[in-house]
């Protein structure tokens, strides 16, 4: 393996303060909750403190936002909104490095990722739907559809400020107001993203931001002005909320958990199949919902493969989320370092064959080494629970309709990936799989003008594209 | 012509293609809107529920796999069908809603015309949600909706037929399988319906159709896990928010339409939508 000499990133370009505020109605402000402090998983080291909000807080951002929408941007043309949103996609790219920095030190993901994938694909999902804000009436919904009111969106740790552009770009294209919750434990990009709604000058109300933990996140989900409710997270949560909202007519949509299958067929380039196995799992330490978190292979390649991959995941530098040469970065939370640290147990326990990189761990920090499980069985812990981690359950099959059974074999149904040379064999197998995103020969892309979400308990409702409107839309 | 004695119908639980009666033995007596006996029903119960739902899912990979073509086809059977059974469909809906045979005659018309413009919906909904995404990359990415899976339907409890047609036919247009509970207090069309789609080359299963107390049976099938999806349509007000909780148990996409629909009015597209998922598909471009 070659050596490479440290590249690391300057912190100093992320413009860390020490001090965060949440935005309500124009103005940073502190919030009446106890503040919180936010932790570099990459090192463990407190980044900065950050103002929490109340439940008060939560009702003034609501209120600010239909102040918003009633008075200014509810009724407002959408060439005007246009306008503002483009703004805030080319003040993300201006700022994209900062941005990248920052994602990197708050979330603990290598910068090779925050730069290239989180905050070009933010900036991508404001400037993609900028442009429906004024062509709404040919997205298929009716000669002129109406906004809903006041959005509450919560969205997850994994990614941070792409999740809050793919919540906050659709939700003002269509002409609501939004009020948003940043996971508790990587806040400081979206309160970024509030200096960029700042500075593109938008009318104060339209776009609120709080941070805190699950309480106020609850609190906006709850909140009986809302008029609809956007939540990017766990199938657990995600049942929580819709059955808070049972009743209340408030639209709501929802994007969960996942436990993807990616099947490798027997005629599949191996050498290219490996690349997409560790692209579906080790990106973003596989904190990502889509994961390809199930491999399986069909089982006359099954040895030649896993021997690929053990050499190919053996090669990931896992470490500083600052180094440019990072593959893989630290773990967002010792919480989630736990929670995998207890399903690999159980894939131990289970007598699943563990597989670990022999890669050298940074002595601070929250670090899991790449793990492949084999002789897995669809009992399994591994097989069945979404273990968010850089962990890979592998399975075998012997013919396709196997193998559309086990890919099948899951209340989720987010995501899946088909590995073949045969047209018409990727055709038909991308046919059968219930999950809304398919990749054939590729993995995790992503793009403002795809549609994405999930079937089944991975959640309903779709981001991006012309479908992923009708979220925002009374229709 | 001597007045003879005619031919009593039985009405019967539709469950897979067969006609069961109620596996609890039980039936209630439908009444006229005058309050005179017309029938007795099946009153179907949590067993029958259940056996409707696994029905229908035995049938979903056929129906859903089927070309749109062919579905589309099979739906327009299903209107020939109904027209022929134009006269027995003024009787039953006249009885059943207590209007005038000339307001009977046009609900029926009505209703046949709708089951028609949903049977020419199967081969073209595709192309009207779906598409190719012009994605920032070397990939051709489409995305195409594909139906939830199996639906269950409470039909409205007011209009009969009208109203059942306008929330059956869009679940199975697009692929879906259904389970549907009849209006409670008259259920007699949807019993007729039901014969009408067993001779239609509708394969068994794809719809099914239970007949008795909506706030008894909806339960089970708002927490039945094999469920994908419920329309609210029919629901009694008092239970709609259990329902819906009940539904968030495997993330049901729940339709909360509302009881006062006007099945009069032309519909669009939203009860084609309300139960269809998008899948998006990449692939690399290259040589």
């Amino acid at each position: 393996m070659w050596e490479y000499a440290p590249a690391p990133e300057s912190r100093d370009i992320a413009n860390l303060k020490p001090n965060y505020r949440m935005f309500i109605d124009g103005q940073f402000v502190e919030g009446a909750g106890e503040p919180l402090k936010t932790v570099n998983p990459g090192t463990e080291e407190v980044l900065a403190e950050v103002s929490t909000a109340a439940p008060a807080d939560v009702d003034k951002a609501v209120k600010a936002a239909r102040r918003a929408y009633d008075r200014v941007w509810g009724r407002m043309p959408g060439s005007e909104r246009a306008k503002y949103i483009f703004r805030i996609a080319r003040l993300i790219q201006e700022r994209g490095r900062e941005l990248a920095v920052l994602e990197s030190l708050d979330n603990g993901k290598p910068i090779k990722e925050s730069r290239d994938v989180d905050v070009p694909t933010a900036a991508a999902h404001f400037f993609y739907h900028a442009g429906w804000a004024d062509k709404l009436g040919y997205a298929g919904y009716g000669p002129d559809p109406k906004p809903l009111g006041v959005a509450g969106q919560v969205i997850p740790w994994n990614f941070p400020l792409m999740m809050a552009a793919w919540k906050i770009a659709p939700a003002l294209a269509c002409g609501n107001t939004v009020v948003l919750k940043p996971a508790e434990t990587t806040p400081l990009t979206a309160l970024v993203l509030a200096e960029i709604i700042q500075q593109a000058d938008l009318p104060p109300g339209v776009v609120n931001i709080l941070a805190g933990a699950g309480d106020v996140g609850a609190a906006v989900t709850s909140h009986p002005d809302v008029d609809k409710v956007a939540f990017t997270g766990s199938t657990e949560v995600g049942k929580i909320i819709q059955r808070q909202l049972a009743g209340t007519g408030r639209k709501l949509t929802l994007e969960l958990g996942g436990k993807a299958a990616n099947i490798v067929f027997d005629d599949a380039p191996l050498d290219q199949a490996v690349e997409g196995i560790v692209n579906g799992i080790f990106f973003n330490q596989g904190h990502v919902c889509c994961a390809g978190s199930r491999l399986l292979v069909q089982e006359s390649v099954a040895d030649e493969l896993l021997e690929k991959l053990h050499a190919r995941v053996s090669t990931l530098r896992v470490g500083d989320p600052l180094d440019k040469n990072t593959d893989v970065g630290a773990i967002n939370s010792r919480e989630q370092l736990t929670k995998i640290q207890q399903l690999v147990e159980s894939g131990d326990a289970e007598g699943a064959e563990r597989w670990t990189s022999a890669c050298p761990l940074p002595d601070k920090g929250f670090y899991f080494a790449p793990t492949v499980f084999s002789n897995v069985s669809q009992a399994m812990r591994i097989a069945r629970e979404e273990i968010f981690g850089p962990v890979l359950s592998v399975l075998t099959f012997r013919t396709p309709d196997e193998a559309v059974a086990k890919a099948n074999n899951t209340p989720y149904g987010l995501s899946a990936g088909i590995w073949t040379e045969k047209g018409s064999r990727i055709l038909w197998a991308a046919q059968k799989m219930r999950a809304g995103v398919v990749w054939a020969n590729t993995f995790n892309r992503f793009d403002p003008t795809a549609p994405f979400g999930g079937y089944q308990e991975s959640g309903f409702g779709r981001e991006g594209g012309r479908t992923g409107l009708e979220a925002y839309l009374d229709v | 012509m001597s007045d003879r004695i005619s031919v009593a119908k039985t009405y019967k639980l539709y469950i897979g293609g067969a006609f069961p009666r109620s596996e609890s033995g039980r039936s209630y007596p439908v009444v006229d809107a005058k309050g005179a006996f017309l029938a007795n029903a099946a009153q179907g119960s949590r067993k029958d529920a259940r056996d409707a739902v696994a029905a229908a899912r035995k049938a979903f990979p056929g129906w859903s796999g089927a070309t749109a073509y062919n579905r589309g086809q099979v739906l327009y059977r299903v209107a020939e069908v109904l027209e022929g059974r134009r006269e027995q469909f003024i009787t039953e809906v006249a009885a059943s809603e207590g209007v005038a045979v000339k307001k009977a005659q046009s609900l029926v018309d009505a209703a046949i015309d709708r089951w028609v413009w949903y049977a020419g919906w199967t081969d073209k909904v595709a192309t009207v949600l779906g598409g190719a995404n012009p994605v920032a990359g070397p990939y051709f990415s489409f995305s195409l909706p594909e139906p939830t899976g199996v639906v269950a339907v409470l039909a409205p409890q007011q209009s009969s037929l009208l109203g059942l047609i306008s929330v059956v036919a869009p679940v199975i247009a697009t692929g879906n399988t259904a389970v549907v509970v009849s209006s409670q207090d008259r259920p007699l069309p949807a019993v007729t319906l039901s014969e009408v789609l067993a001779t239609s080359d509708l394969p068994g299963g794809v719809v099914n159709v239970l007949t008795g107390r909506t706030a008894e049976i909806a339960p089970w099938l708002a927490s039945h896990a094999d469920v994908n999806a419920l329309d609210l349509t029919g629901a009694p007000e008092s239970t709609r928010a259990d329902l819906e909780r009940s539904a968030a148990g495997t993330v049901k996409r729940v339709l909360r339409a509302r009881p006062s629909e006007d099945f009069t009015r032309e519909p669009d597209l939203a009860r084609l939508r309300a139960f269809l998922e998008t899948k998006t598909v990449w692939h690399p471009m290259g040589v």
